[in-house]
């Protein structure tokens, strides 16, 4: 599989299945629906490493829809729901 | 010329090892654990360092960034920033990193460089780092980042000494340069580029292994399963309340015939009469019914303890999230939670990494309902006393079954509570994020594991030794004075005080199944909830004599009928929560008015839970 940018679409993290891999395109916190303000949910998702560039893979997700979900963002571990993790543009 | 202390300020991301290079500097046990949040409260120590500078230290709650989202956030911006009234500004700011986890550390200190506070990188955990793999050009680092950086490894023996050397040189040329404090929140672009700038640096200068941690992986693939990862969860609780009753069974039996032995040597040796009777029935009967009860709290810390060392915390947090939000509870609530099971006290404390005022102040209404250590003699107690202790289909301890039960009530409940507040009174309300860092698994360190034990075992006889002893002393004179008229035939208690007050209170109570004797026990039981098993040891051993203050299991078995003991027992699970966590509540909410509720929704929730289980009991013939 190639994994360039090019061949793959773009989809928020909030709808990837367990064992998805990908690099990090945009953060679009309006579009996630979440109790915070968009700045607060971008500010927050940025101090946890999820920025532009950065490899992501869902290892682990919940019982109950699937939520939430745990994510590899480059070196470590980051649980996060996935209506927070719609913010998250990745290919 | 003596120089002044230095000021030092430990800052960094959640997890770091802040703390254990607070107690390796200082020589403290402040709480270490594997999760994200454990410290949420400013902690000052003091040290020399090896040149003779007179230190003092600061360890504060780990944070991301200086926005200050939760209160404990706050404390830490607060006090790097000097906004702390009365607190002197750091010296030098020892900012720790997890060495294998860089990333968010070095974001961190950028922005922490903005504030033009000396600073040092402390690479922590540099033993794991090396372990797997990771290279750091430190030179280099200190080069771009342009502060100075040293490793540690908080946990080893002279792991410090390399900080401990750097500190003695910096602090001597510090003083000079007073530098501007040009911090204010940073804007998403400012956060965003701060981050591309430390994940260059990174690129740089360190060089990261292939191969993240195996183990972690492969434990988190069952652990993290799921389905499999929910039933890990709801057997290690299992296990964990089996073994409370069955491993520390053989020691408690050994306390006990030790304070049988003591009583009965007091007995023989001295005369009938108050000091007898004080000694016997007051401190034997009392307090030591409630010593005997130590195997069965070390064990349950120890339960917690290592569950927290190894890092399954935050897996137990991410496992009931949903289920957590279901109930409108947020999911960093869970370890708060968790840690109610040992004392509701550090639980509401350690709400404060929970952002949301709101969500703050529902996981503080309902922590009480968790089954704090404290509720273990009171639930034992009744349990061993009427409840056989067979196995069922073999292999699982029906006292222990109950005692599981007993704690899920206290869980479903608290759930139940967190959802009607959410119905009635948020219904607006959308879920607060959850986001949490899930830890690589460490090997629990024994010394760590052995001094939280320690410090546990401590407190609990401590408070046997002070506020059980003192309420002890109390109701033995209650219950001994004034001494029956000469030539009486009725036992000597109906004439005391304790009686009077009892029964005055048992019409009250009389509806739930309580005696008077339970309604004496009860209100001493606010000081705290283990008293109520002394003042049952005391007023029926005074009322019984011998043989009642060695076995006040059996006696009760005899008092009570089963109706009382499960109505009792159903009181437990909601009983009004001792002072000292209503005054942690006034503390934290900062009002006396939730502290007024939670006391009078409990008291409520108990009253109603005995009526209930005592009528269905006697009615269903156990009465
Ligand atoms: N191997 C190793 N483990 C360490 C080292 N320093 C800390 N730890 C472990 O890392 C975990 C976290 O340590 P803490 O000292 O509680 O971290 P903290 O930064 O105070 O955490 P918060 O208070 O939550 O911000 C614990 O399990 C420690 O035993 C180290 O240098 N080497
Ligand atoms: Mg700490």
């Amino acid at each position: 599989m190639t994994d360039s940018n090019e061949t793959r679409s773009q989809m928020p993290l909030g709808l990837a299945q367990r064992g998805y891999t990908g690099v990090i395109q945009h953060l679009a916190a309006g579009d996630a629906g979440s109790a915070l303000s968009d700045i607060e949910l971008e500010s927050r998702l940025i101090e946890l490493g999820f920025v532009e560039g950065a490899r992501v893979e869902v290892l682990h997700e919940g019982l109950v829809g699937r939520d939430p979900i745990a994510v590899r963002v480059d070196n470590i571990t980051i649980a996060v729901r996935r209506r927070e993790a719609m913010a998250v543009i990745v290919a | 010329m003596e120089l002044p202390l230095l000021h030092l300020a430990l800052v960094g991301t959640p997890n770091s090892g802040k703390t254990s290079l607070f107690n390796a500097l200082t020589g403290s046990r402040q709480k270490v654990a594997n999760y994200p949040g454990v410290t949420v409260e400013r902690k000052e120590g003091f040290f020399v360092t090896p040149m003779g500078r007179q230190v003092s230290v600061v360890d504060l709650p780990g944070t991301y960034s200086l926005r200050g989202r939760s209160p404990d956030e706050e404390i830490t911006r607060d006090f790097v920033l000097g906004k702390a009234t009365g607190e002197t500004v750091p010296d030098l700011v020892l900012c720790v990193a997890d060495s294998t986890n860089l990333r968010l550390t070095i974001r961190l200190l950028l922005e922490l460089k903005r504030t033009g506070r000396p600073m040092i990188l402390v690479l922590n955990m540099f033993d794991i780092a090396t372990r797997r793999g990771v290279t750091v050009d430190v030179a280099r680092l200190a080069k771009e980042l342009g502060v100075p950086v040293v490793t540690s490894i908080a946990v080893r023996k002279g792991g410090t000494a390399d900080l401990l050397a750097l500190t003695d040189e910096i602090s001597a040329k510090l003083a000079a340069e007073p530098q501007e404090n040009s911090w204010r929140t940073l804007s998403v672009a400012e956060l965003r580029a701060t981050q591309r700038e430390a994940d260059r640096i990174i690129a740089d200068c360190v060089s990261l292994p292939a191969r993240p941690d195996t183990w972690t992986a492969r434990i988190d693939a069952i652990v993290l399963h799921p389905v499999g990862g929910l039933v890990v969860l709801a057997l290690i609780l299992f296990v964990m309340f089996q073994a409370v009753f069955a491993w520390a069974q053989p020691a408690m039996d050994l306390l006990k015939s030790g304070f049988d032995m003591i009583g009965g040597l007091v007995q023989a040796t001295l005369p009938d009469g108050l000091l007898q009777s004080f000694l016997q029935n007051g401190v034997i009967a009392g307090v030591g019914s409630v010593i005997v009860f130590l195997p069965q709290i070390i064990l349950i810390f120890l339960f917690i303890l290592l569950l927290e060392d190894f890092g399954y915390m935050a897996r137990a947090a991410f496992l009931m999230d949903r289920i957590m939000g279901g109930a409108g509870l947020h999911g960093r609530a869970f370890i708060p939670l968790l840690s109610s099971f040992a004392c509701a006290i550090p639980g509401i404390m350690a709400t404060r990494v929970i952002d949301n005022k709101r969500d703050r102040l529902t996981t503080i209404l309902i922590a009480p309902l968790m089954t704090c250590s404290a509720r273990i003699p009171v639930y034992t107690l009744i349990i061993s006393a009427f409840i056989p202790a067979k196995d069922i289909w073999g292999f699982i301890n029906l006292q222990g079954l109950v005692m599981f039960g007993l704690y899920a009530t206290g869980i479903a409940s608290a759930l139940a509570v967190s959802f009607l507040i959410k119905f009635f009174m948020l219904r607006d309300y959308a879920p607060a994020p959850f986001m949490l860092e899930l830890p690589d698994y460490k090997m629990p360190r024994l010394k760590s594991i052995a001094i939280g034990v320690y410090t546990r075992a401590k407190m609990f006889l401590y408070r046997a030794g002070t506020t059980i002893f003192s309420m002890m002393v109390l109701i033995w004179f209650l219950a001994s004075f004034p001494q029956p008229p000469a030539g009486s035939t009725e036992p000597a208690i109906d004439f005391s005080l304790a009686a009077i007050i009892g029964k005055a209170i048992e019409p009250l109570l009389a509806p739930v199944g309580f005696n008077w004797q339970i309604a004496v026990a009860l209100i001493p039981g606010m000081a705290a909830r283990e008293v109520a098993v002394a003042a049952l040891g005391t007023v029926y051993a005074i009322e019984g004599g011998k043989e009642a203050a060695e076995q006040i299991g059996q006696v009760l078995a005899t008092k009570w009928s089963l109706a009382t003991a499960l109505s009792m027992l159903a009181w437990y699970i909601f009983a009004p929560q001792c002072a000292s966590t209503l005054a942690v509540i006034r503390r934290e909410t900062g009002s006396w008015t939730w502290m007024a509720v939670t006391f009078g929704y409990m008291l409520v929730l108990a009253y109603a839970a005995s009526f209930v289980t005592y009528n269905v009991a006697v009615a269903l013939g156990a009465g």
